[in-house]
């Protein structure tokens, strides 16, 4: 019975590893982490791109133009500090996303309609 | 009604937090064999494995080893590069390269972010480079001591990375191969501008296609060296391979790379320092000679002709730079103080 157990808090870092203690003077500790998402033109979502450390937000935003958009990816930047990103648990899928799984009228493709029917 | 309707919700509900429950109670009797086996056929249904899945601590210490190491890789190589920024012929090619090693140092950072999502800290990783715990590809442990040594640089090197980053975009680990996606867009561009560097030198004056040729000469066999120990000799091929974190042997990589080069060379009107190289009509390869291990190992073992100078420039680089992070840390600290008294 040795099954390792890695407790998640937030986003894709494991517990207490991601610098999600915030900024301190001590040159020990790294500077904060935080999630990226970018805006790749006017009218798109904006999507996670990946993540960065920085002291700030300023100058994760500055990071982040620098890092992921150095050839005109983006229009706009959105940086979250990685520990205020609350996720679902994976080991718990099944039973999480089970109250969708016996609706399959929920589909369009449920419903049995003559060929006849167009536009619909 | 309305009292119907709650009372429906509840017992849907009452059922799912049952299931819930009886999730969490199998999945604590679960053995490690039986979780290495849902995992085992997850990677072979190609499903990709994301950081909260459960992963054998095998696979987990063999990704942390493999990312930092190409990590560290990234970050060591803009050191031969950064040699040549101030020296660059012309201010096109500076600009060029020093867009390049910046590039570099973002290749670093995607795959310093892919480690952290495994469980080790940034400090921890960069502390593993800086006392030599880690390693990094022996090929920057070679001098560029001429311009023509950045085309060389550019065409062989980043040309042999290419192929084992083209493969890796396909790696079981998420985080791992989308970060590959993504450096291998931005990487074509540092092995066309190398090829440009040569192309242009071989067509130059004696001098400048003799350095072309030295640069070449020099490069070929420490870029063979790239792709690792032969098959039979390779430690961690084949359970790399079950994972699906490498899916081409290191001798079928480069095999590939021979074959797509020597061709490349022909444009270049330059040869390549083996005698043994010789298209080969029954296999449909070039044959090609052998590598001297004895160099490979002693380079890997740190008795390379750079291994102290870089690892020293790195530590130099890191022990000088604290000041700077202080500094911001400092800073974000006075700033957040002043918008709480603002806030009060």
């Amino acid at each position: 019975m040795n099954i390792r157990i890695t407790r998640y808090y937030y986003g894709d870092i494991p517990e207490e590893k991601g610098g999600g203690a915030g900024a301190s003077a001590d040159t020990a500790a790294d500077w904060p982490l935080w999630e990226v998402f970018i805006r790749s033109k006017q009218g798109l979502d904006h999507k996670h791109v990946g993540s960065l450390q920085a002291a700030d937000a300023k100058m994760a935003i500055e990071n982040a133009r620098d890092v992921y958009t150095r050839r005109s990816e983006g229009i706009s930047i959105w940086v979250v500090e990685s520990k205020y990103i609350h996720a679902s648990n994976p080991d718990d899928a099944g039973a999480f996303y089970e109250p969708a799984n016996d609706k399959v009228y929920r589909h369009p493709t449920f419903y049995d309609l003559p060929d006849e029917l167009k536009h619909m | 009604m309305k009292i119907q309707q709650n009372y429906k919700l509840t017992t849907v509900s009452a059922t799912a937090n049952n299931n819930y429950l009886w999730d969490k109670l199998k999945k604590r009797a679960m053995s490690v064999q039986e979780l290495e086996k849902i995992f085992q056929h997850k990677v072979d249904q190609e499903i990709k494995i994301e950081p909260k899945d459960w992963m054998p601590d095998a696979y987990r210490k063999t990704l942390v080893r493999q990312i930092s190491q190409h990590a560290h890789s990234e970050i060591v190589g803009m050191l031969p590069e950064g040699n040549w920024i101030s020296r660059a012929p012309s201010l096109k090619r500076k600009a060029i390269l020093l867009a390049k090693v910046q590039d570099e140092a973002g290749h670093g950072l995607y795959l310093y972010s892919a480690v952290e999502t495994l469980g080790t800290t940034r400090n921890q990783t960069i502390e593993d480079l800086h006392s030599g715990k880690a390693k990094y590809s022996s090929i920057f442990n070679y001098p560029t001591l001429t311009w023509a040594d950045i085309g060389a640089i550019g065409w062989l090197v980043d040309g042999a990375a290419i192929l084992n980053q083209v493969m890796l975009c396909r790696a079981s680990y998420g985080p791992y191969a989308r970060a590959m996606v993504r450096i291998c867009k931005e990487e074509s561009f540092h092995q066309r501008q190398g090829f440009e560097i040569l192309l242009v030198l071989s067509k130059g004056s004696p001098e400048q296609r003799a350095m072309c040729q030295d640069a070449i000469n020099r490069w070929w066999w420490p870029s063979l060296m790239m792709f690792g120990p032969k098959d039979g000799e390779s430690t961690h091929s084949d359970q790399s391979m079950t994972w699906k974190i490498k899916r081409k042997s290191n001798d079928e990589l480069r095999q590939q790379f021979v074959d797509m080069i020597v061709e490349q060379a022909k444009i270049l009107n330059v040869t390549l320092p083996d005698p043994a190289l010789k298209w080969n009509a029954e296999r449909g390869h070039y044959d090609f000679g052998e590598i001297d291990w004895v160099e490979f190992w002693n380079v890997v073992k740190g008795n390379g002709p750079c291994n102290k100078q870089r690892l020293e420039a790195r530590r130099k680089a890191w022990t000088e730079g604290a000041w700077v992070r202080d500094a911001a840390a400092a800073h974000a600290e006075k700033r957040k103080a002043r918008q709480q008294d603002k806030a009060a």
